[in-house]
């Protein structure tokens, strides 16, 4: 038992450090992901043919391949065409490129489900399709993709953990480090499960926080919708 | 004659092999509500969409005033502020008020500063008897409170002419009256109205004129007396007979002259019998 209080004490600072960068990549790639995603997602509701055959292309590559083959081409293949990345970048891109994929499919069905008529509606006063989109569509179906869409963030959290593989500093990398050091691998796992699971409580709780803020009376998923 | 706020020139809409309605003329001057009535799918809604080019005709020719809005190059964002629309099912923006609902086309669209924007939405909800509920969401309101805010939103835009795609047809029967009186109102201050019901007390009592459509064809049109009392074709007086059989006795049940308007509403009853 002593020795597990002197594993946290030696590492817990380390630890923390970890989850703080578990955390970035989380918000990074969420941040990413989402941005790309949304563009990706009106491009398959609004773009023209071939726009929305390169979203779906994108969206089915990136979701039908591991994540760690997309990490390792980022990081170890694309040297060979003379780039290099770091290995934070490295990771903040292929979190945030495969996220987007997820994200688009939530929120091509939240924007599907708003549907043809709001955007009537909104061309009638006389706004632009764009000015639509934006003032009508998407406050709409931001808040109908955030039930589903709440899946992401949690998700993601927990698979940034395979970018200790191209050695970055995560929560899941110092784990592995003191595991080796302390030959306590029992101690070091279980402590990273635990901070993993009490980030998730906290991200999960931010999400519903934010749905309930966002709520608006009347609408809400399941309501009918015209 | 002065120029008329809207000319119809020998429209036509097709979908693939199905002609909706073809060479149809109309015009409606300044201050005149037309009532469209037929059978439905006789391309009606599909006129009026196409007057606010939600979509495009495939032949003839739309003028507002001395434009043409189907001319190639017209700015149809522009066009459609100039034409309000009101939805058989309201479509308000669901995640915004009452006011927001009419606010919005005030400062995006018309570009006014947010202080006269709110002022000026307040006003339009005023008039159509919603001031109270300003800051009600669209799913704490009736239908019959959506739909007069969805008129407000339309005559925020201080459009030359109002168009009404049946605006009562999605209403439970007790709510109709009240948009009805709207409507009534509206016309009465001198909108340009042209408006798509089944709504016989209505269209007798407001319009102008009413357009008899029917397949895709305008069969005919004239006053509301030539129409109920003297229809050219005998396929007007079957239809409008059974069409304020149908609709007529709902609206007179809750009207003040409903005993007055029982009788007057059933044109040609004997003939029928």
């Amino acid at each position: 038992m002593s020795g597990w209080l002197a594993l946290f004490k030696r590492y817990l600072s380390s630890f923390i450090a970890g989850a703080g960068v578990t955390l970035e990549l989380t918000f990074i790639g969420l941040g990413l992901g989402f941005i790309f995603g949304l563009a990706l997602a009106l491009a398959r509701v609004y773009g023209p043919k071939w726009l929305r055959a390169f979203a779906t292309g994108y969206i089915e590559i990136f979701r039908g391949t591991p994540l760690l083959v997309q990490l390792f081409l980022i990081y170890y293949g694309l040297p060979s065409l003379g780039l290099t990345l770091s290995q934070s970048l490295s990771a903040y891109i292929a979190l945030g490129f495969n996220s987007a994929a997820y994200q688009a499919e939530y929120l091509r069905g939240a924007i599907q489900a708003i549907g043809q008529s709001q955007m009537m509606a909104g061309r009638s006063i006389g706004l632009t399709t764009w000015q639509t989109i934006r003032f009508v569509i998407l406050p709409q179906a931001l808040r109908l993709a955030l039930p589903s869409w709440s899946n992401e963030p949690i998700s993601l959290l927990k698979t940034t953990a395979v970018v200790f593989l191209i050695a970055v500093q995560d929560l899941m990398a110092r784990a592995k480090r003191a595991a080796t050091v302390t030959y306590n691998p029992v101690g070091s796992y279980l402590a990273a499960a635990v901070i993993y699971l009490v980030m998730v409580f906290a991200v999960s709780a931010l999400l519903k926080w934010a749905e309930r803020k966002t709520r608006i009376p009347g609408f809400e998923m399941g309501s009918k919708r015209v | 004659m002065p120029q008329p706020i809207l000319t119809i020139k020998k429209l036509t809409k097709i979908y693939g092999n199905n002609v909706i309605f073809r060479d149809i003329d109309l015009t409606v001057a300044e201050g005149d509500t037309i009532v469209i009535i037929g059978p439905s799918g006789t391309g009606k809604s599909t006129l009026l969409r196409c007057i606010n080019l939600l979509t495009h005709p495939d032949g003839g020719e739309i003028w507002l005033d001395a434009d043409e809005i189907t001319a190639k190059g017209a700015n149809e964002d522009l066009v459609r502020q100039h034409i309000g629309m009101v939805f058989q099912n309201f479509l308000l923006f669901n995640h915004l008020t009452a006011l927001d609902n009419v606010k919005l086309g005030l400062t995006k669209v018309k570009h006014m500063n947010d202080k006269a924007a709110e002022a000026k939405a307040f006003e339009e909800l005023k008039r159509v008897g919603l001031s109270d509920r300003a800051h009600h969401y669209p799913g704490q309101l009736s239908g019959g409170q959506q739909q007069r805010v969805a008129i407000a939103r339309a005559l925020a835009m201080d459009p030359r002419i109002m168009l009404f795609d049946e605006p009562t047809s999605a209403l439970d029967p007790e709510l109709i009256g009240e948009v009805l009186e709207v409507m009534r109102d509206l016309s009465k201050s001198g909108m340009t109205m042209l408006v798509v019901t089944h709504e016989m007390g209505f269209a007798r009592e407001v319009a102008d004129r009413i357009v008899f459509m029917e397949k895709g064809n305008i069969v005919e049109e004239g006053s509301p007396d030539d129409l109920f009392y003297r229809p050219k074709f005998e396929r007007t007086r079957e239809f409008l007979w059974k069409i304020t059989e149908l609709y007529g006795k709902k609206e007179n049940a809750d009207g003040p002259s409903a005993a007055e308007d029982t009788e007057s509403n059933q044109p040609a009853a004997e003939e029928n019998a």
